[in-house]
C-alpha cells in the first residue's frame, strides 16, 4: 500500500518539477499580497505588528487555495483519474498522496518563506518562529478540506469560483486558530500552546477524515 | 464469468439501453456495437464500476460487482477514450506508475520489452507530449502484455493505430483468449481472431 502512496506522490512530484512555472505561481502570490499591505497601510509599526498575523494567514488560505484546482483536475483531463479509481488499491490512499504532494509543493514553500516576508510587520522573532510553526500545521489542514471541494467540483463550468465559494467557510477555524497563535505569541507571558492543540486535533481529523471524503467525491464526479 | 442480467443505463432523462444480458465464458470476446451514442462507452464504464446502472447486475464469478469492490478491479484493466498517461513522463515513466498502480510485479526490464513488443523501440525515455496520437496510443496499450488480469476492457482500442499496431493488438488479444481471459470491446471494425468464440452485442436500433 505504501508502495501504492510513494509512487503517486514522487510522480506528482516529478510532474510538478517538470512544470515549474505552476509550482511558482502559488509562491509568488502569497509574497505579493503579503507584500502589499505594508505598502497600502503605511509604516506606522504598531499597526503592522497587529495586522501582520491575520494578513500572512489569509494570504497563505487563499495562495493555497490557488492551486487547489488543479489537484484532480489534470488527471481528470488525461484520463489517468479513471486509472487511479480502478486500481486495487484504496482510493483514499492514492488521494492522500495526492494531497501530500500538493502540500510539499505549495504549502511548505510558504512555511519556509513565511518568517522572511513577517519581517515586514516587524514581528518579534519569537512571533515569527511562531507562525512558521502555526502554518506547519495549518497548511496541510487546507490542503487536505480542499481535496474535498476539489473533487466535488470536478469537471464543472465555473469550478474554480464555486470552489473558493464551498471551501472558503470551512478553512475559517484554522484561520481564527492559526492568526490567533502568532497574535498570542506576541504578548509577553502569554501561551500559544492552546492553539497549537486546537490546530493539531483539527489537523489529525483533517487526517482521517478527509480522504474518505474526497474519495467518494471522486467516485460521484466521475459518473 | 463475467454474466450480466437486465442492464440498463440512463445519461440525465435519456434511456440509452435497457435490458441488456450476456453470459461470457472464459475465452471469449464481446464485441459491442451499436452507432454513435447508442451507449457503448457507458456500457464499458457501468461494467468497470465506473459508472451505477439503473438497473440490472453485473455478476463476476458470481458474486455482485458492486460488493467486490477492490477485487473486481484488481481483476480487470479498464482502457477508455482518454489513453490514461501523463504528458511530461517518458514512456517507460508512464508503465512504471501503471504497473505498480495495477499491482504487477514487472521490472524494469519486463516493462521495457513490453514498450519495445509495442513498436516503441527507441522511443521510451521521450516525454509523452512529443510522440504521435497512434504512439500514445501504444503506450497505453503497452499495459495489456505486462498485466495478468484476466478481464480486459477496451473502448476503441483501434483509433488512431495504423495497420502494424492493429494487428499487433489482435494477437495481443487472440493470446488473452487463448490463456481463458475474457475480452470486452467496443469497435466499428471487424476482429479476426485466431482462437477464442466471439460474442456480438448490437445496442440501439
Amino acid at each position: 500500500m505504501w508502495r501504492v502512496f510513494r509512487c503517486i506522490l514522487g510522480r506528482d512530484v516529478r510532474l510538478a518539477m517538470r512544470r515549474r512555472t505552476d509550482l511558482l505561481t502559488p509562491l509568488f502570490f502569497f509574497v505579493i499580497v503579503v507584500s502589499l499591505f505594508p505598502l497600502g497601510v503605511g509604516a506606522e509599526q504598531q499597526t503592522l505588528r497587529i495586522l501582520g498575523p491575520g494578513v500572512v494567514w489569509v494570504a497563505a488560505l487563499l495562495a493555497s487555495l490557488l492551486a487547489l484546482e488543479r489537484l484532480f483536475a489534470a488527471d481528470h483531463e488525461d484520463g489517468t483519474l479513471e486509472q487511479l479509481v480502478l486500481t486495487p488499491q484504496p482510493l483514499s490512499i492514492l488521494v492522500l498522496a495526492k494531497v501530500a504532494a500538493h502540500w510539499l509543493l505549495t504549502g511548505l514553500p510558504l512555511v519556509i518563506t513565511a518568517p522572511l516576508i513577517a519581517l515586514q510587520y516587524h514581528l518579534p522573532e519569537a512571533s515569527r518562529i511562531t507562525m512558521m510553526l502555526s502554518l506547519l500545521v495549518g497548511t496541510p489542514i487546507l490542503s487536505l478540506i480542499g481535496a474535498i471541494g476539489a473533487a466535488l467540483t470536478l469537471g464543472l463550468r465555473g469550478g474554480g469560483v464555486l470552489l473558493s465559494l464551498l471551501i472558503l467557510p470551512l478553512y475559517i477555524p484554522v484561520l481564527v486558530y492559526g492568526a490567533g497563535a502568532v497574535t498570542v505569541s506576541a504578548i509577553e507571558g502569554a501561551d500559544s500552546l492552546p492553539y497549537f492543540s486546537l490546530l493539531g486535533a483539527l489537523l489529525l481529523l483533517a487526517l482521517i477524515f478527509s480522504p474518505l471524503a474526497a474519495a467518494v467525491a471522486l467516485r460521484i464526479s466521475l459518473e | 464469468m463475467l454474466k450480466v442480467v437486465d442492464l440498463a443505463c440512463r445519461r440525465g432523462d435519456r434511456r440509452l439501453f435497457s435490458e441488456v444480458s450476456f453470459d461470457l465464458a472464459p475465452g471469449t470476446l464481446l464485441h459491442v456495437r451499436g452507432r454513435n451514442g447508442s451507449g457503448k462507452t457507458t456500457l464499458l464504464r457501468a461494467l468497470c464500476g465506473l459508472f451505477t446502472p439503473d438497473a440490472g447486475e453485473i455478476r463476476w464469478q458470481g458474486q455482485d460487482s458492486r460488493r467486490l469492490g477492490e477485487d473486481y478491479h484488481s481483476e480487470l484493466l479498464y482502457l477508455g477514450h482518454l489513453n490514461g498517461i501523463k504528458g511530461d513522463l517518458t514512456g517507460i515513466e508512464n508503465l512504471h506508475v501503471a504497473a505498480i498502480l495495477d499491482g504487477t510485479a514487472a521490472d524494469e526490464g519486463q516493462l521495457r520489452s513490453a514498450l519495445e513488443q509495442m513498436g516503441l523501440a527507441g522511443y521510451e525515455d521521450l516525454p509523452a507530449t512529443v510522440l504521435s496520437q497512434g504512439q500514445k496510443r501504444r503506450v497505453a496499450l503497452a499495459r495489456l502484455p505486462v498485466s495478468d488480469v484476466p478481464l480486459w476492457i477496451l473502448d476503441e482500442p483501434f483509433t488512431a493505430l495504423d495497420t502494424d499496431a492493429v494487428d499487433l493488438l489482435q494477437r495481443l488479444i487472440s493470446k488473452h483468449l487463448s490463456k481463458n481471459g475474457l475480452v470486452v470491446l467496443t469497435s466499428h471494425q471487424e476482429v479476426p481472431l485466431t482462437s477464442g468464440r466471439v460474442q456480438r452485442l448490437q445496442l440501439g436500433d
